[in-house]
């Protein structure tokens, strides 16, 4: 190979093997900062030797010992000019941590302790999120902050605090073991879940999706599944791509919402349809079946169904029914009502709706009041329609969303 | 992406730092930039002589006037910048931690501006 081809070359292996690499440099170094300093130093290593050497035949072998030694010598370089340290150098050096490159299950397991370590229970819900997409995805700061409409530097301070945090408690670089993994594995694919979310149904700003954060929570799931074959983790991969493969029938040229009823069902994707399918059927073997299978369960009902009228919602409502058993929330019983709407007409959604509101929850979801307009309107009553309409404007902070409500209005507007 | 970190020092503590500390800065901040300069990070970095070898300039009206000493009087001066190249804020922020000057003074980080982009945007490119 001759010098664009290394190049090339270059830039892909840092594209499949950057995370992994810093994911054991991690374990290594013992310190996030120390290795991403030794995978910056390793792939500036390869772009100067690999053109005149060649690409050795294990990449991230040759990576990760690279990194290593290269981050080892730069402390002893630094320590020269700082005492503070020369005790970490004598540490490091002393170190019989050593990564077998060539046990491919030790590898793994770094890639699973740094998904652990980056969604410890230890750091605030918004360090979750931020030090996941960096350090296990390896997005930007910048990338981060523009995803979640917020400032770099308010961003960057929660990456610092987090490794500070992780660094001053001495947050174990592991993979929790026994009865603590499956605790552990729901703050992980809850923060799976909330990137998706953010991705599928923005909190604010004006886009109605952010696909960059779709496509982020996808790959993280699939890496889970591949690493941790929990029916939960199977269960949020499936229910993601279900609900992803709608992504093209979800929003207008202009990019408004179009509401499920009313999508163009022949631009769902079916590759993504069978692989959730796929998925799903494999928790149904395991036999354990949680919430985020279950919901996958309710889109999968939703794939097979021609048209919104042809669904089959009785099997929607009992899909409901055991998800309120699994993990009861206000939000589960406004969709399960939506649901008994379309399964028994729509008096029967609303006065599950009007019960919810009546124990004080969910007045300030702007989702909940979009429900009860939409279920009055179809009812004929339609100054009362508007009155839920105007109360979901009053709520709803979302660019695409308040548009769509706004247009809803008009609709009912004698 | 690129970055300048601003080193801001308060210069009057300069004056109660032995001569062989101060010596000792120095060659760990040159240490420093040559580092960077290796890993390809350095842009161009730069100590500055005192403030009050500064000068301030200003046109208005179209006359000139220059006067003397900084822009702004604060208790803690430039001393010098280091203009990096970092993949994001948080390795900018972590080279800024290690610049020698971080343990004396403080460092601003301030990501750069991309004008000629913001130009383009505007004439409709």
């Amino acid at each position: 190979m001759i010098g664009p081809e290394v190049e090339f070359r270059i830039a892909e292996i840092y594209r499949q093997e950057s995370r992994r690499v810093l994911a054991t440099l991690i374990r290594l170094l013992g310190d996030f900062d120390l290795a991403e300093d030794g995978v910056q130093e390793a792939f500036t290593a390869a772009a100067t030797q690999w053109p005149q050497e060649g690409v050795p035949d294990n990449p991230r072998a040759w990576l990760i010992s690279t990194g290593r030694f290269k981050a080892i010598d730069r402390i002893r370089r630094r320590a020269r000019f700082d005492r503070a340290l020369r005790d970490l150098v004598v540490q490091l050096e002393h170190d019989d941590r050593t990564a077998d490159e060539s046990d491919e299950q030790s590898l793994q397991d770094d890639r699973l302790r740094l998904i652990f370590t980056c969604c410890h229970p230890a750091l605030t819900p918004d360090a979750r999120v931020a030090m996941t997409l960096r350090e296990v995805c390896g997005l930007t700061t910048e990338e981060i902050a523009r995803a979640f409409l917020t400032s770099a530097a308010t961003v960057a301070q929660r990456i610092v605090r987090a490794k500070a945090k992780i660094r001053d408690e001495s947050i174990p670089y592991a993979v929790p073991g026994g009865d603590e993994l499956a605790a552990r594995l729901e703050v992980v694919l809850r923060v799976v879940y909330l990137v998706f979310n953010e991705g599928y149904s923005p909190s604010s700003g004006e886009a109605a999706t952010r696909p960059e954060l779709v496509d982020e929570a996808v790959r993280l799931g699939r890496v889970l599944v591949e690493l941790v074959p929990d029916p939960e983790a199977l269960g949020l991969l499936s229910l993601m791509l279900f609900h992803d493969s709608r992504r093209m029938a979800r929003t207008t040229a202009s990019g408004e919402l179009i509401l499920l009823s009313d999508q163009d069902r022949r631009s769902w994707d079916q590759h993504q349809i069978a692989e959730a399918t796929g998925l799903l059927e494999r928790v149904w073997k395991a036999g354990e079946v949680g919430p985020y299978a279950i919901q996958a369960a309710i889109a999968a009902t939703h794939a097979g169904a021609p048209n919104a009228a042809e669904t089959n919602w009785k099997r929607v409502v009992d899909l409901y029914d055991m998800l309120v058993l699994a993990d009861a929330s206000p939000v589960v019983e406004l969709n399960r009502a939506v649901a008994v709407a379309m399964c028994d007409g729509p008096s029967g959604g609303l006065a599950l709706i009007d019960e919810i509101f009546a124990r004080g929850d969910l007045r300030a979801y702007h989702l909940a009041h979009a429900a009860r307009a939409d279920l009055l309107r179809r009812m004929g009553r339609h100054d009362e329609a508007r009155d839920s309409y105007r109360r979901a404007l009053e709520v709803a902070e979302q660019g695409a969303q308040r548009r769509f409500l706004k247009e809803r209005l008009a609709e009912t507007s004698p | 992406m690129k970055y300048l970190c601003f080193v801001y020092a308060e210069e009057s503590s300069f004056a109660s730092i032995p001569e062989s500390e101060l010596a000792a800065l120095d060659e760990a901040s040159l240490a420093n930039d040559e580092e960077l300069r290796r890993t390809g990070r350095l842009v161009v970095a730069q100590a500055l002589a005192p403030a009050r070898e500064a000068v301030t300039v200003r046109v208005r009206d179209g006359k000139m006037s220059a006067t003397d000493g900084p822009f702004a009087e604060t208790t803690e001066q430039l001393g010098g910048f280091v203009f990096i190249e970092a993949s994001d804020l948080n390795e900018a922020i972590q080279i800024a931690s290690e610049l020698p000057m971080a343990k004396l003074g403080s460092i601003e980080v301030r990501p750069v501006l991309d004008l000629e982009a913001r130009v383009r945007e505007r004439s409709g490119g």
